[in-house]
Parts: C-alpha cells; sequence; structure tokens
C-alpha cells in the first residue's frame, strides 16, 4: 500500500466515466463524476432512475461487466488506485477495504448456500482465518445486526428469511471483514416502510460504532436527509449538485435538485418518489453538447447548450453544475 | 422428508402393476402365433397343441397375465422359446453388457458435456460458445446409425484400427477389462455417447450462462471472491439440475439401444430386444419389456430423490 497524507479523504473520485458499448451504440452511462469522501462521512447520492447512481457505485467496486464498459478518471480509496488494482490485491480490496449492500437482498445471496456459509466465506477470504473462527465471526456480525435467534439463522437458506432479515444479514455480511466504505445502492428500497426505517436506524447506527465512510445511493430525499452528512445530486451521468444536506436542502441551487425537493412535499419527505418534474432524462447514447437538464429546464438559455456547465462553489464546499451561478458571481 | 420418500416408494407398486399389464398385453396386440417362429412348417395339430399347453398359451389371456405375474414377482419369468433357456440368465447377460457400453458411453460423454457446456456457459455469446453450440445441435440431430455406420467404414473398414461388431473376440458375450474386450467397445460407446454428450453441454450451458448472469454472483465477486470461489458456487447452483439431467440420460443409456447395439451386434438389452422381436419369441419379448419398464420407473424415482437431497429449497419444504 503506498503511504498517504494524513489528511488525505478516504475517498476521492475525479472524472471518472463510465461508457457501455452495446450493438453498435456507447452508453454515457458516467460522464466525468469527482468527489471527496472524508473518514467517517457519509454521502447520499440521490437522482432519478438511469442517472448513474449503480453504475458508479459499481465502478468504484470495479464490478462492471469488464468486456463490455470502459472506466476512465481516477478512483483512490484508501491510498489506493483502484482502477489499477488487479489479481489478489483488487480481491483483497473488494469485501476487504469496500464492501457493498445491494438493493434485493433476495437476489443477492446465493440460493444454495446458509447465510453462515456466506458470510464465513467473505471472512475466510479476508481476515485469514479458519473455518471456526470464521463461523464464530459470522454469528458475531448476526447478533450484532439483531438478527433474533442469530445461532440458528447461521444455517437458514437464504429463502427461509424475510426480507428485512436478509437485509440485515447482507449488511452482516458487508461488514464483517470491517469495511472503510461501505457502498449501500437502495439498501431499503425494496422492503416495507417500517422495516426501511429499523435497517436506516441499524445502518446509522454501525456506520458510528464503525466509523466508516458510507456512499449511500437512494430515489427517497427523506432517507438521503436521515442518513447523510452531504448530499450529491446526479443527472444524467453527472453530479449537478453537492453540498452539506443542510445547505442542498434549505437552499438548492441548481433547478434539477430545485424541481426535485418541491416535488417532495415538506412533512412527507419519506416515501417520495422523484418523479414530479416533467419531462424526462437525456438518452445516455446521445448526449447533448450542454447542459443535460436543459431540454426540462424552465431557466435554459443558449450557452446552456454550448458547453457542459462547470462546477460553482456558492461557498462551503456547496457546489453546483448551472450558467445561472457564474451570471450571479 | 422420510414421508416423501415412502410416499414415492409406494407409488411404485401400483404404476409397476399397471406397466407390467400393458407389457404382457401389447405383445398379443401384434399378429401371428408366437409359437409358429420355432415350429416347422409341417408341424401336427398335435404338437401346436401340445405345445401351447406346455407354454400356457392354450388359457384366456387374463389367466395367463395372473400366471406370469405371480412367477415374475419371484424372479421367474419365464423360457425362451428360441433357445431354451431361462429369461432370466439372458436377461442378466443383457443387462450387465448395456451396463458396461452405457459405463464407457457415459464416462466419455458426461466428461465431454460437461467440459463444453462450461466453456460454453462461461464463454456466452462469443465465438467459442457458438462453436460448442452448433456442434450440440449437430449431435442431437444426427441419427444413432448412420453415425455408428460411418465410424465403422472409417475406423474398421479404411484404417482397420477397431473392430466393427461384437464385444469379444469370436463372437464372445462375456466382459473383462482388458485391451481385446475394450477395443470392441469403443466405436458403440462414443456411438451412444454423442446425445448424452449434447444434451448435457447444452444443459450446462444454459446453467451456467444463466447463473452468471445473476445479481448474487456479481455480490460474491464484491466479496472479493476469485475466479475459483466464483466457480464453485456456479457448481453447487447447477449440481441438482445437472445431475437430474445426467441422471436420465444415464438411464436412457443403461436401458439399452436398439439401434446401437444392433449395428454393432453388441449382446446388451436393446439387442436382445430386437432379437426377441425378430424372433417372436414371446416370453423374452414380455420379460425384456417389463425389466426396462421398470427400471425406467425406479430410475425416475431415483432422479427425483437426488435432485431433493441436493436442492435446499426442495428439502426444507
Ligand atoms: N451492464 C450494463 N450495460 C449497459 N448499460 C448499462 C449497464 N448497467 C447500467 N447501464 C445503463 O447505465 C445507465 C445508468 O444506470 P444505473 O443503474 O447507474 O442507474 P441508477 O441511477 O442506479 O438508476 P436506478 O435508480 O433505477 O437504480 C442506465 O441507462 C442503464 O441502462
Ligand atoms: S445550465 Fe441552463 S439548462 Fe442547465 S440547469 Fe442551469 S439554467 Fe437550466
Ligand atoms: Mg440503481
Amino acid at each position: 500500500m503506498e503511504p498517504r497524507a494524513p489528511d488525505e479523504p478516504l475517498v476521492s473520485v475525479s472524472d471518472l466515466t463510465v461508457r457501455f458499448s452495446r450493438t453498435g451504440q456507447t452508453i454515457q452511462a458516467v460522464n466525468g463524476v469527482s468527489f471527496d469522501l472524508a473518514p467517517g462521512e457519509v454521502l447520499g447520492v440521490l437522482g432519478e432512475s438511469g442517472s448513474g447512481k449503480s453504475v458508479t457505485l459499481r465502478a468504484m467496486l470495479r464490478i462492471l461487466p469488464a468486456h463490455r464498459s470502459s472506466v476512465t478518471g481516477t478512483i483512490r480509496v484508501a491510498g489506493r488506485d483502484v482502477l489499477a488494482l488487479s489479481g489478489a490485491e483488487l480481491e483483497d480490496y473488494r469485501g476487504g477495504t469496500v464492501s457493498m449492500i445491494f438493493q434485493e437482498p433476495m437476489l443477492s445471496f446465493d440460493p444454495v448456500f446458509t447465510i453462515g456459509q456466506q458470510i464465513a466465506e467473505s471472512v475466510r477470504r479476508h481476515m485469514k482465518v479458519d473455518q471456526q473462527a470464521a463461523r464464530a465471526r459470522a454469528l458475531e456480525m448476526l447478533d450484532r445486526v439483531q438478527i433474533p435467534s442469530a445461532k440458528r439463522r447461521l444455517d437458514a437458506y437464504p429463502h427461509e428469511m424475510s426480507g428485512g432479515m436478509r437485509q440485515r444479514a447482507m449488511i452482516a455480511l458487508a461488514l464483517a471483514c470491517k469495511p472503510k466504505l461501505l457502498l449501500a445502492d437502495e439498501p431499503t428500497t425494496a422492503l416495507d416502510a417500517t422495516v426501511q426505517i429499523q435497517i436506516l436506524l441499524l445502518l446509522r447506527e454501525l456506520q458510528r460504532e464503525f466509523g466508516m465512510s458510507v456512499i449511500f445511493v437512494t430515489h427517497d430525499v427523506g432517507v438521503a436527509i436521515e442518513v447523510a452528512d452531504r448530499i450529491a445530486v446526479m443527472y444524467a451521468g453527472r453530479i449537478v449538485e453537492t453540498g452539506s444536506v443542510r445547505e442542498v436542502i434549505r437552499t438548492p441551487r441548481h433547478p434539477y435538485t430545485q424541481g426535485l425537493l418541491s416535488s417532495t412535499v415538506r412533512g412527507e419527505l419519506r416515501g417520495q418518489r422523484i418523479e414530479a418534474i416533467p419531462g424526462s432524462p437525456p438518452d445516455l447514447a446521445a448526449m447533448p453538447p450542454g447542459c443535460a437538464f436543459a431540454p426540462r429546464c424552465k431557466h435554459a438559455r443558449d450557452e446552456c447548450l454550448r458547453a457542459v456547465p462547470g462546477a460553482v462553489d456558492v461557498g462551503g464546499g456547496h457546489e453546483a453544475r448551472c450558467v445561472l451561478l457564474k451570471l450571479a458571481a | 422428508m422420510l414421508l416423501y420418500l415412502v410416499r414415492r416408494l409406494l407409488y411404485v407398486i401400483p404404476i409397476g402393476l399397471a406397466v407390467s399389464a400393458i407389457c404382457f398385453s401389447l405383445v398379443f396386440l401384434a399378429p401371428g402365433d408366437p409359437l409358429s417362429a420355432v415350429l416347422p412348417a409341417d408341424a401336427s395339430l398335435e404338437l401346436i397343441e401340445k405345445l401351447k399347453a406346455d407354454y400356457g398359451f392354450d388359457r384366456p389371456i387374463p389367466v395367463q397375465f395372473g400366471k406370469w405375474v405371480a412367477r415374475a414377482v419371484q424372479g421367474d419369468l419365464g423360457i425362451s422359446i428360441a433357445t431354451g433357456r431361462p429369461v432370466n440368465s439372458e436377461l442378466a447377460r443383457a443387462i450387465s453388457n448395456t451396463f458396461v457400453l452405457a459405463f464407457f458411453a457415459c464416462s466419455f460423454g458426461f466428461t465431454l458435456g460437461l467440459v463444453l457446456g462450461f466453456i460454453a456457459g462461461y464463454w456466452n455469446g462469443t465465438w467459442l460458445d457458438k462453436v460448442v453450440t452448433s456442434l450440440a445441435v449437430a449431435g442431437v440431430s444426427v441419427p444413432h446409425y448412420w453415425l455408428g455406420m460411418v465410424l465403422v467404414i472409417i475406423f474398421s473398414v479404411f484404417f482397420n484400427w477397431l473392430p466393427a461388431t461384437g464385444m469379444g473376440a469370436g463372437g464372445s458375450s462375456e466382459w473383462a477389462w482388458d485391451w481385446e474386450h475394450l477395443q470392441f467397445v469403443i466405436l458403440p460407446a462414443v456411438t451412444l455417447s454423442v446425445i448424452p454428450t449434447a444434451i448435457i453441454t447444452r444443459t450446462v450451458r444454459a446453467l451456467v450462462a444463466d447463473i452468471l448472469s445473476r445479481e448474487f454472483v456479481t455480490a460474491l465477486i464484491a466479496k472479493g471472491l476469485s475466479d475459483r470461489g466464483v466457480f464453485w458456487h456456479v457448481v453447487k447452483n447447477a449440481a441438482p439440475t445437472a445431475l437430474a439431467v445426467m441422471g436420465i440420460q444415464l438411464g436412457y443409456l443403461l436401458g439399452g439401444s436398439i439401434l446401437v447395439e444392433t449395428v454393432f451386434a453388441w449382446p446388451g438389452t436393446g439387442f436382445l430386444l430386437s432379437v426377441a422381436i425378430f424372433q417372436r419369441d414371446l416370453p423374452l419379448l414380455q420379460g425384456t419389456i417389463l425389466f426396462l419398464a421398470l427400471f425406467f420407473v425406479f430410475l425416475n424415482l431415483l432422479v427425483d430423490m437426488v435432485q431433493t437431497l441436493l436442492d435446499p429449497r426442495i428439502r426444507r419444504t
């Protein structure tokens, strides 16, 4: 591992670009995403369907289909150049330094192995311990995520558990090897409202206890406010606005963020889906040269169409990509 | 689970009875007299009547059936009209010969099918996959007897490397584990293995491609497993279905192939069946069909049980 300056962020992504090539088309799923994340910080990523949230997380863990995607830019996590990793180093990184919780816990467990086996497998891989110690660690983690009668659940198959239980088990699996960074891709979307809240509370509690950084992807503004320190709003593969939760929610500067927040009625934040902005996101196979939000933006003007607006810092690390801000400055 | 097994086993009794009734009566649907084949053309009526009485052919069919079943459950299937030997011992030797052939065909076919299927599934959509898939399609489409004859022409007639027919020098029908006998089994085994190879290739290819496209494989990679670690998960997920398909294929091969055994004059059950049909050897025919039918009933039971044991999702419910 390379030496790391003490004030270096845990995660530093710059100009991340992901393209998929499929039947002669190039899908520009992520278009120059840059952000930093401090140790112990929680970043909430908001954005509507197809805005590139999952692809960004998958690129960070290097789990995109290798032959159909091309990833450029730099991703540094815990001092490592992630895109340069290969072989055993990459395997150590996945699940050891960074781990991931997926949206659908039923689909992300292997149906023919028990929960205990699947947690222990990861523990053995990263902590270099024997089967017994790995099993003990699995049990400890199931206890830690408050799964009742954890000992019995160790030998349960995924289909024998409820959705909420499975997501707890997924969290146990993800955290068993004490990662420095947790990538959570809509971990509560597939769950009932009451279970959602329990899982969110659990995640927040564990995040504090483990002191890890989290990138939390969600559709749900309420959830983002609940769990995040900072928010990044994505649109068509770009972060169009980022800043502290407080700043972004109170004084959104990008027209897309403004639309997003106004469509989420106050007091009813949780459970609201983002959909109330008229129009639809651009075709990622034919991205416009300028601001991708222009066709839906009521402030759009000529210069919006010329080039992608640069990020403007409006103070305190609150940034947005909109020509209006440049005019104001 | 135990209850399920017992219930499945009990089902076998009525199925077995029904199957034997059908086997027995099917034979009577065929035209002609069972004894005509063995009797001289000028046999006296007296002799015919006597023989009929000896074999019990003069009794009403239900009575014949009752007697036949009663003896069959005691393991006595009667006497072959053509050879005069007990059907039992004819059958036993044919079964063991068919098993030898099936053993070689399966060892070869399953290994090849698993390897090809894995390769095609793993590199799903690439040229490698396309080559393997076309081979598999060709494999299930090619007629057995045609392939058998082509192999004989190439390896026996043209190169003179391998014997064309039989299972041992001088028409021997006793198996031994030496090259003398091995060389006889190669061509029929390869011919017989083509369809199971193709079917297993296709099954495994579809299984592997499907499993690899599932979200949990991404999750396995995400937790840091190596290709080898993921491979093991793929194997365990594919195993129940792959084993069931292999079991069924093994079963078909153990049942013997009339066409392949006839082309290669391999003295197994398929060959025995064709001999019995052509000679209208009624007891032999009934005995052989009964054995094969019951064999498939048990085979299905076995496949079901293996699949149940291997798949935790069925096992616990
Ligand atoms: N493996 C892939 N091959 C081709 N295109 C892909 C692939 N994965 C994602 N995409 C495309 O990339 C774009 C971004 O997808 P992504 O999954 O990141 O969206 P998202 O923001 O996570 O949306 P959601 O909220 O629906 O999960 C989509 O248009 C999607 O079709
Ligand atoms: S850059 Fe122009 S089109 Fe884009 S959000 Fe700002 S005003 Fe609207
Ligand atoms: Mg997503």
